[in-house]
């Protein structure tokens, strides 16, 4: 974990500046036709961020969860040009099941799920349903190529064939974990981006003589995304900080939550920015969608809202009424350093 | 977004071992708390229940030792509160004047005041309630015109304010009262002043108002030609309403805001087992129950900090409301209404009358919505 507040400070600031120098919507456009963002992952790869999360004795910069956090919101604020956020839990995966992970782009596979620009992959990290993980190399796996129909990015399907590498995660929980966080937080960081984008676009449309963001009908909707593009960046930094205390496999509360409330404010926040920027936001022109396309596919990426919540609304039923209060004050106390 | 800030913060230490002593307590307090005790939450008054919470060492946590108080943190208060609505303890006769009314005077206060009033408070003797709506000035609070006019040794004041919670059984009342006329509109917000008031003061009238489900919740007061002693006067002449803004950071910001329907959902939970829509429904109310009182704690660590983090209150009161205001409905829905034990249908019941007070108190969602809007830079 990074020691304090400023190195992740720091790290924010790069990957803020490479994205800013590197990316835009012209990127952002270009991964949609399947164009690999081949300079943007150099970058990437020089200031060793795919392998920021992996143990130190792996290569790695043992980077902690809720930094990994920060640099996906990060990400997401410029609708992730680049399966970094994937990259990045691959290593970490890897690394937690005793394999090195090796350089370059290591797509990360989960049970059922299409993997994110599989067909870039030099390596695999495919997760089982049990806590096993394998290492693939990427020229040996069949891939049946796709696009997700929302974000339009590669999402293709994988055939596997024999794996260089296996090993095994604390528990069958730790890579579903991984994958709901990274969307969560990339949720998050779009969200806001989109915010903003409102912010500035009703400051300056103007409509019966004024900025439509002077009426309170449409500020009143702004305010309810700012809330949700709150409440989701907090839930995505809880479960980063529940993740590195308690480990990323019991983390499932914290980390179905994020999942939950990014999910829920994705489909809440596009509603309101959409009819903020009215007809210019719904063309293709436009840059809004790359934004808005993106939330509503991460959202269903890693389970859906349903699915988490069921998970986690299940477990408070089996421990009953009683143990409803106690329990969601324990798990940030018994922990605490 | 620009200039909310939530950073995480944890509990203090103290916490696991603080709970531990507030459950066993709140345990036997609330043995006979009925179902709408708990739906009424922190807007029932039972001043037996606060004293026992003051002798307990658990009103005026922060304050200084020499006003009554005990010099634990903020956080640590924290946990006492969210503890105490956790249950829906009825904690109105001593809660307004450990929330506002006490930090008030001890920011703002005499000497005098404080050595009167802090200690009461703190043992859970003296209740106070907020004088600040009036039957024109609801939402636009700046107009209010309940006038205090200088007279020999103090003050003499005239007019009416309206939804004063629990007024007919308080002992004071911090009321915000026009002190000189504002002739230009647009200076409303001066010649505003604050002030102690007595409600057992000759010529002020209390009628309380039955609320929608029959409870006397909150009061008309009328004042005519109430004196009000110069030692009554809380901060500067005119500064009443930079004074009382500054309050509302710490009236929006506690748990409060988003835990009022919590009790129903803990005592509903155990007889939704067989539905098979509850778990979806209560883990999507579990995860942002999670997620509000992380945002909540971290609202409660920048008043920790000495900060006055007023945005960000509004914003997680608001969010806070709806979610508190939801919660009674998706319970609803899962609810079997011939065979959920009759309590938790009353519950059910009282909790959806008393929610839509929650988006009215303490500034209405429109308010708290402009308040957001205008931090986001819209004009």
């Amino acid at each position: 974990m990074a020691e304090d507040e400023s190195l992740r400070g720091i790290l924010i600031e790069q990957v803020d500046r490479l994205l800013t120098d590197a990316g835009g919507p012209d990127v952002l456009r270009a991964a949609e036709r399947g164009e690999w963002p081949e300079a943007l992952w150099a970058e990437a790869e020089a200031l060793g961020l795919p392998l920021a999360l992996a143990p130190e004795a792996v290569g790695g910069a043992g980077l902690g969860w809720e930094d990994a956090v920060a640099v996906w919101h990060a990400l997401g604020r410029h609708g992730a040009p680049l399966p970094l956020a994937h990259g990045m839990a691959a290593a970490a995966l890897l690394g937690a099941s005793g394999i090195e992970p090796p350089a370059g782009f290591v797509a990360l596979a989960l049970p059922r799920e299409p993997v994110a620009w599989g067909r870039r992959a030099a390596h695999v990290a495919a997760a089982g349903d049990a806590g096993q993980m394998a290492l693939h190399d990427g020229a040996g796996v069949e891939w049946r190529r796709g696009a997700n129909p929302l974000s339009r990015e590669p999402d293709d399907r994988a055939a596997f064939n024999a794996p260089l590498r296996t090993g095994r995660l604390p528990n069958a929980d730790a890579a579903r974990n991984a994958g709901a966080l990274l969307h969560a937080a990339l949720i998050a960081g779009a969200l806001e981006a989109a915010l903003d984008m409102a912010v500035e676009y009703a400051n300056t449309r103007k409509q019966f003589g004024r900025p439509i963001g002077a009426f309170q009908a449409v500020q009143q909707q702004l305010a309810v995304c700012a809330s949700e593009a709150a409440a989701a960046a907090v839930a995505c930094a809880a479960a980063g900080r529940a993740a590195d205390r308690r480990g990323l496999e019991d983390a499932g509360f914290e980390i179905g939550s994020a999942k939950v409330v990014a999910g829920e404010a994705a489909g809440i926040g596009a509603a309101v920015v959409h009819q903020v920027f009215a007809a210019i936001g719904f063309t293709d022109d436009h840059p809004l969608h790359l934004f808005t396309r993106r939330m509503w596919a991460w959202r269903n990426a890693a389970g859906a809202e349903r699915v988490w919540a069921r998970r986690i609304g299940e477990a408070a039923l089996a421990r009953g009424g009683d143990a409803l209060w106690p329990n969601l004050t324990a798990r940030s106390e018994e922990a605490a350093p | 977004m620009p200039g909310l800030r939530f950073d995480l913060r944890d509990t203090p230490p103290e916490a696991p071992a603080l709970r531990a002593e507030l459950r066993a307590f709140l345990a036997e307090a609330g043995r006979d708390w009925s179902p709408r005790v708990r739906a009424y939450s922190w807007m029932g008054f039972d001043r037996e229940f606060s004293r026992a919470v003051g002798e307990r060492g658990w009103i005026g946590m922060t304050w200084p030792k020499e006003y009554g108080g005990h010099e634990r943190t903020a956080l640590e208060r924290y946990v006492v509160l969210e503890e105490m609505l956790a249950v829906g303890a009825p904690v109105a006769a001593h809660w307004i004047g450990d929330r506002q009314s006490g930090p008030l005077l001890l920011r703002l206060g005499t000497e005098e005041q404080r050595r009167e009033f802090l200690p009461r408070i703190c043992k859970g003797e003296l209740a106070f309630a907020i004088g600040l709506s009036e039957p024109d000035s609801g939402s636009d609070l700046a107009s209010l015109r309940t006038k205090a006019e200088r007279v020999d040794g103090g003050w003499r004041v005239n007019g009416r304010k309206v939804w004063t919670t629990n007024a007919h059984s308080c002992d004071f009342m911090i009321a915000l009262l026009r002190t000189s006329p504002s002739p230009d509109p647009k200076q409303r917000h001066q010649g505003l002043s604050q002030f102690l008031v007595d409600l057992r003061s000759s010529g002020l009238s209390i009628r309380p108002i039955l609320d929608l489900a029959g409870e006397e919740g909150f009061n008309e007061i009328t004042f005519d030609d109430v004196f009000v002693p110069d030692a009554m006067l809380v901060g500067k002449e005119g500064e009443g309403w930079k004074q009382a803004t500054a309050e509302l950071a710490f009236e929006r910001a506690g748990p409060e805001r988003y835990l009022s329907s919590l009790p129903l959902l803990t005592a509903a939970l155990d007889d939704l087992r067989d539905e098979p829509a509850a778990p979806e429904a209560v883990g999507r109310l579990l995860a942002r129950a999670g997620t509000l009182r992380q945002m909540s704690l971290a609202v409660a660590g920048m008043l920790q900090d000495g900060r006055t983090p007023e945005r960000e209150a509004a914003l997680v009161k608001d969010a806070g409301n709806d979610y508190e205001q939801a919660l009674p409905e998706r319970l609803r829905d899962l609810m079997d209404p011939v065979r959920t034990p009759p309590a938790v249908q009353e519950m059910l019941a009282d909790v959806t009358m008393v929610a839509r007070s929650y988006s009215l108190r303490g500034g209405t969602r429109e308010i708290l919505r402009g308040i957001i809007a205008r931090q986001l830079g819209l004009r």
